[in-house]
């Protein structure tokens, strides 16, 4: 049984033990500002579309669905607030780091997996440079910089999908719309889904997948195996920090 | 035994290491001195590479300590190893070029990165300049690792390793998958290397070939080519073999008692000479 549990345990232990380190490396010099532009454009510019992409269909899908839920009542007007919800506390921030996890976390862990299995990492060290300083904090600083702005814009990418909805299959006029989204949010929803959420979930994206990059073992399978572990891990993660970190804003708002 | 004039560059004491409780190295000691020439022979899996990896403090003992330049590097941390690093070029077994960087960003990554080393920026690309000649690559500066051959890969690394001027180069199997004539080349640019700057060497190896080279052979900078030294003796330096079996060392000495050994397991790495 202890066995069994040595090597979870083992793991978990290493990945608290980069995480201190990619942190702590953010106060400390050299800063490699080329490396972190260059991942802010890969990840950041690199995964706009994609975002925008999701968040407008997330939008457009919300306000059709929440539409049918709402005519029950009579209160297809609402539409908008239900939607600018939605977006801003769950799917904005959740959907944007899926796809962001899906394209990022599985390029850094075979990007940094690669480099390990080709001793690049080794010959890092060899030359001076601490790869936890040159390779993970920069993916830390990109992502948790690119992050919530991506968040930003898939929500109000998705919003815009929600009034199409709204305007040329609900009938909704656009000031009724888009007075219902502004006024359904508030500032709570700006800091939870815009700020808090896509920080935890950047900080889970690039340390997850640096983490699994940087202990990959056993040639081009590994660096396959690795970069398939650090999506599902990531994947996971997100659902689980996302579902506590509710439970935190939930509890605060009463 | 060495005089006691010469400095000791590398000494092991004792060390074993071990991944996952298996045994990479086991009670393993020797030292090097200033000037020599080490021939590390083995099977594949005997501990060669991990020996190159412990000297330069990236693997840690699970027992024994290392020395390298007096100084232990069992006791020492990640970034105080860094000065220790500056002291010693490694030449890695698949050359270990960084992809996302050309053959110029290559070979200044430790000038620029070592901190002790401490080039100034003007110095920077004349230094690489000199060290892509050394190794014959003097047109490949703007080139990117995936655009040169294997043996190409492999001179570019070594200008790499001895751009910054280490008293102390590590090979790793630096003929490993190479034709017979690029494998010369490679020989002669690591002999010319350690007969021009005066550098103690370790070279990994499973050709036998690469260690009388080394053992037999100086490079003559007025011909700019190797030559026999006479009676087998180098002026500076002398040839010191290992092997390594199963991480034990099983033999250490000069060629000549290498070749008259009459194990079986050292047998099969030694082609006595006629």
């Amino acid at each position: 049984m202890l066995d069994l549990l040595k090597e979870p345990v083992l793991a978990i232990q290493d990945f608290i033990s980069l995480a201190a380190k990619a942190f702590r490396n953010i106060l400390r010099t050299p800063h490699y500002w080329d490396d972190i532009y260059l991942q802010m454009d890969t990840i950041g510019v690199g995964s706009l579309s994609i975002a925008a992409i999701t968040g407008f269909f997330a939008g457009a899908v919300m306000a059709l669905q929440m539409s049918r839920a709402l005519a029950q009542y009579g209160s297809v007007g609402k539409t908008g607030t239900l939607v600018s919800i939605t977006l801003a506390r769950e799917l904005g921030p959740v959907l944007t780091a899926l796809m962001v996890a899906g394209r990022n976390s599985s390029g850094i862990a075979s990007e940094l997996g690669s480099m390990k299995v080709t001793e690049q990492i080794d010959a890092m060290r060899a030359l001076g440079t601490d790869p936890v300083q040159k390779l993970v904090t920069p993916r830390l600083i990109a992502t948790a910089v690119m992050l919530p702005m991506l968040t930003v814009i898939a929500d109000f990418v998705g919003m815009c999908g929600g009034y199409i909805i709204a305007e040329f299959f609900l009938g909704l006029s656009a000031k009724q719309y888009w007075t219902s989204v502004w006024q359904a949010l508030d500032w709570s929803d700006v800091w939870q889904g815009g700020v808090f959420k896509p920080l935890v979930f950047a900080c889970t994206i690039s340390l997850v997948g640096c983490f699994y990059g940087l202990r990959t073992t056993g040639g081009t399978q590994g660096v396959g195996r690795a970069t398939t572990q650090a999506v599902v891990a990531t994947t996971v993660a997100i659902f689980i920090f996302d579902l506590l970190i509710t439970k935190i804003f939930v509890s605060q708002t009463g | 035994m060495p005089e006691g004039s010469q400095k000791s560059i590398l000494r092991f004491e004792h060390v074993t290491v071990a991944f996952d409780g298996e045994p990479a190295l086991t009670d393993l000691s020797f030292e090097a001195f200033e000037g020599e020439s080490r021939v590390i022979l083995g099977a594949a899996g005997s501990g060669k590479t991990v020996l190159l990896k412990t000297a330069l403090g990236l693997v840690k003992p699970e027992s024994g300590r290392v020395f390298a330049f007096g100084k232990d590097l069992t006791a020492m941390r990640e970034r105080d190893l860094f000065e220790i690093r500056s002291k010693m070029g490694m030449l890695f077994q698949e050359s270990a070029l960084f992809d996302s960087l050309n053959i110029e960003e290559n070979v200044a990554y430790p000038l620029l990165n070592q901190k002790s080393i401490r080039c100034p920026l003007a110095q920077v690309l004349p230094r690489v300049a000199q060290a892509l000649e050394f190794v014959e690559l003097g047109g490949t500066l703007e080139k990117f690792p995936s655009e040169l051959s294997g043996g190409m890969r492999r001179r570019a690394a070594i200008a790499r390793a001895v751009v910054t001027d280490p008293p102390l180069v590590l090979y790793d199997s630096p003929t490993a998958g190479l034709d017979p004539i690029t494998a010369y080349t490679i020989m002669a640019l690591l002999i010319k290397e350690r007969d021009v700057s005066h550098t103690t060497t370790l070279v990994v190896t499973h050709r036998y070939q690469d260690g009388n080279l080394i053992a037999n052979f100086r490079y003559n900078s007025e011909k700019g080519e190797l030559e026999p030294a006479r009676n087998g003796a180098r002026s500076g330096g002398r040839t010191i073999f290992m092997v390594l079996n199963q991480g034990r060392l099983v033999f250490e000495g000069d060629q000549s008692r290498l070749e008259a050994s009459r194990d079986a397991y050292i047998s099969k790495f030694v082609k006595r000479r006629e």
